[in-house]
């Protein structure tokens, strides 16, 4: 789908590429990885024209980009630039229907996907079509940025870092999301990134560059395995596993920034809480920081009263744990409970973090991979 | 005589006076914003010579207003055309940085996601580049218009009217009567437009960009 052929560039006497091919299959999600200076972003460029090659060539179907009109070439290839990519004159809706306006699709035909693109991650339509990006959180300006990528069907998707800026929280939603919507769309997706736990989740095939050159082009499996040398080995070395596995406790594998609220909080604001955490339950805690319940959206939506306090809200359905219980018992009573999460506690009985399936995940994810830290 | 009399007395006068004043601002101001906007958007594509060009355009600002007028004296004569030109020589600067700044200081961001995504340089020029530099394009216009109604009080030594023709009776013969007919409508003046401009920039900056703008 996608062929680089002896690409090179060069800014004065800095070589950025040097004589890279390679080739990305139709459907392909495709991480490019390395550090900083490598020449990812330069070849992620490369293939929507916004940096052209010195020498080399790159096709795209069978044909050669350089002949295509850089401006068509562009509308048909998706593009999620990193940050702050939303035109902050035009509304959620203007923004996602960029594209399809430039191609020249009727009315009736861009409001309808931009209705379907909203639905696709869960932003109903009314509520958010018109609100401009400033008025959206970081994660749903992002949101955003890849709907407008993927408006005009385009079947390349080319994306810059484009979590780069995001809390962890709303990063790993958003991987899920994209990853969904590739599998879902079928799209070629080529992503920069540094991180190498968001390549190592995203991709099929990762691209280690580093001086401009392609060091490995493996699975992350196979990259895992055989990592080609100690560059690759060093950005990978808290995912690769070595020696004994240690015994695991509440508190290596709890998540620990956790939305806490007092007891005395308004339901209004706890509401408004929970949405910018994008969570639909909160730990609450006594005057003393010590635990006292949990109450959720569900609830509060069911039987609050605006303006009345979330004391009379709470509830003690959630199964506590003490930091020091051991992660395997803690695992089974995670996947019994209907709760999706479990409250660890401190020896004073004050909040610690809470375990979810996602930290859960993780904690196993570190146990075949080696200590990592996030 | 007292102040209210001779205001009943010169309204005809002191009313002429007011108009031209404005005729000379708004038309000025108005060829200002023909030639700046323009040229701004100019400037903004090629920023090695766009610094330069300001640069000389600023110091033609600092020419004092009165030199002007007597070059503009020899070249276009007495009445409305020197004015006129003296006027709206001394709009364009604010205008002109405004624009370019403007338009320079539109995120490289936004102006990559624009091109990634397909724009041709004009449209992106008009759908976003333009939108965004808009709130300060319209402050550029707000501050060379309150600067023009005081230059414009000038214009009255060279036999073009308005305000400043009062004022200059006014020093001439010893009459505050006269001054203050002149300097207090100027000054309204100035404050009026002012706000007027002010209600404008609310009006066409982009919901989007309320509150961190303007």
């Amino acid at each position: 789908m996608i062929t680089f052929k002896n690409v090179s560039k060069s800014y004065g006497r800095q070589i950025v590429l040097d004589d890279i091919s390679f080739e990305i299959k139709q459907g392909e999600f495709v991480v490019l990885i390395g550090p900083s200076g490598c020449g990812k972003t330069t070849t992620l460029k490369m293939i929507n024209r916004l940096i052209e090659p010195d020498s080399g060539e790159i096709y795209i179907n069978g044909t050669n980009i350089m002949k295509k009109n850089p401006v068509e070439l562009r509308r048909s290839i998706g593009y999620v630039i990193q940050q702050i990519g939303l035109f902050p004159n035009m509304t959620v809706e203007q923004n996602i229907a960029v594209v399809p306006k430039l191609l020249k699709y009727p009315k009736e035909r861009w409001k309808a996907i931009v209705r379907e693109l909203l639905e696709l991650v869960n932003l109903p339509y009314e509520e958010n079509a018109h609100k401009y990006p400033s008025e959206l959180s970081g994660g749903q300006q992002q949101r955003i940025g890849v709907l407008r990528a993927l408006a005009a069907s385009p079947p390349i998707v080319l994306m810059d870092e484009p979590f780069g800026a995001l809390d962890p929280i709303t990063r790993e939603c958003l991987q899920e999301e994209v990853k969904k919507i590739q599998k879902k769309l079928k799209k070629t997706i080529v992503f920069v990134t540094h991180d190498m736990e968001e390549a190592l989740k995203m991709a099929d095939t990762i691209i280690f560059m580093n001086k401009g050159k392609i060091v490995q082009m493996a699975s992350p499996e196979e990259m895992l395995r055989n990592p080609a040398d100690n560059i690759v080995r060093e950005f990978m070395g808290r995912h690769i596993r070595d020696g004994e596995t240690p015994e695991l406790y509440a508190e290596d594998v709890m998540r620990t920034r956790v939305l806490k609220v007092p007891k005395t909080l308004r339901a209004l604001e706890c509401i408004d809480r929970m949405d910018r955490w994008e969570v639909n339950s909160v730990v609450v805690v006594n005057d003393d920081e010590t635990y006292a319940g949990t109450v959720s959206l569900e609830r509060i939506q069911k039987q609050g009263k605006p303006g009345q306090g979330i004391g009379e809200l709470i509830s003690q359905e959630t199964p506590t744990v003490s930091r020091h219980s051991k992660a395997q018992d803690i695992f089974d009573q995670l996947l019994k409970s209907p709760c999706k999460y479990l409250v660890v506690l401190n020896d004073d009985r004050t909040v610690a973090g809470i375990v979810t399936r996602t930290s859960m995940t993780k904690a196993v994810g570190r146990f075949f991979w080696g200590a990592e830290v996030s | 005589m007292n102040f209210i009399a001779f205001i009943y007395e010169h309204h005809a006068e002191i009313l002429t006076s007011l108009l031209k004043h404005i005729y000379l601002v708004v038309f000025s101001v108005a060829i200002g914003i023909l030639f700046s906007i323009p040229a701004g958007i100019l400037l903004s594509r090629h920023k090695k010579t766009a610094e330069k060009i300001l640069a000389v355009v600023g110091i033609v600002q600092t020419i004092p207003g009165l030199v002007m007028l007597g070059l503009a004296l020899i070249l276009f004569g007495v009445g409305n055309t020197p004015a006129l030109v003296v006027l709206s020589v001394y709009s364009v600067l604010p205008i002109l940085r405004n624009t370019y700044t403007g338009l320079t200081e539109v995120q490289p961001g936004l102006i990559e996601a624009g091109r990634g995504l397909g724009m041709t340089s004009t449209q992106l020029l008009f759908r976003v580049e333009l939108p965004l530099a808009v709130p300060s394009i319209i402050s550029g216009i707000r501050i060379s218009t309150v600067y023009i109604v005081s230059w414009a009080a000038l214009a009255g030594l060279i036999g073009a009217g308005g305000l400043g023709d009062l004022i200059w009776t006014g020093l001439s013969t010893y009459n505050t009567n006269y001054i203050l007919a002149g300097a207090i409508p100027s000054a309204v003046l100035a404050f009026l437009f002012s706000g007027l401009i002010g209600g404008i920039l609310r009006f066409v900056t982009p919901r989007g960009l309320r509150g961190n703008a303007a």
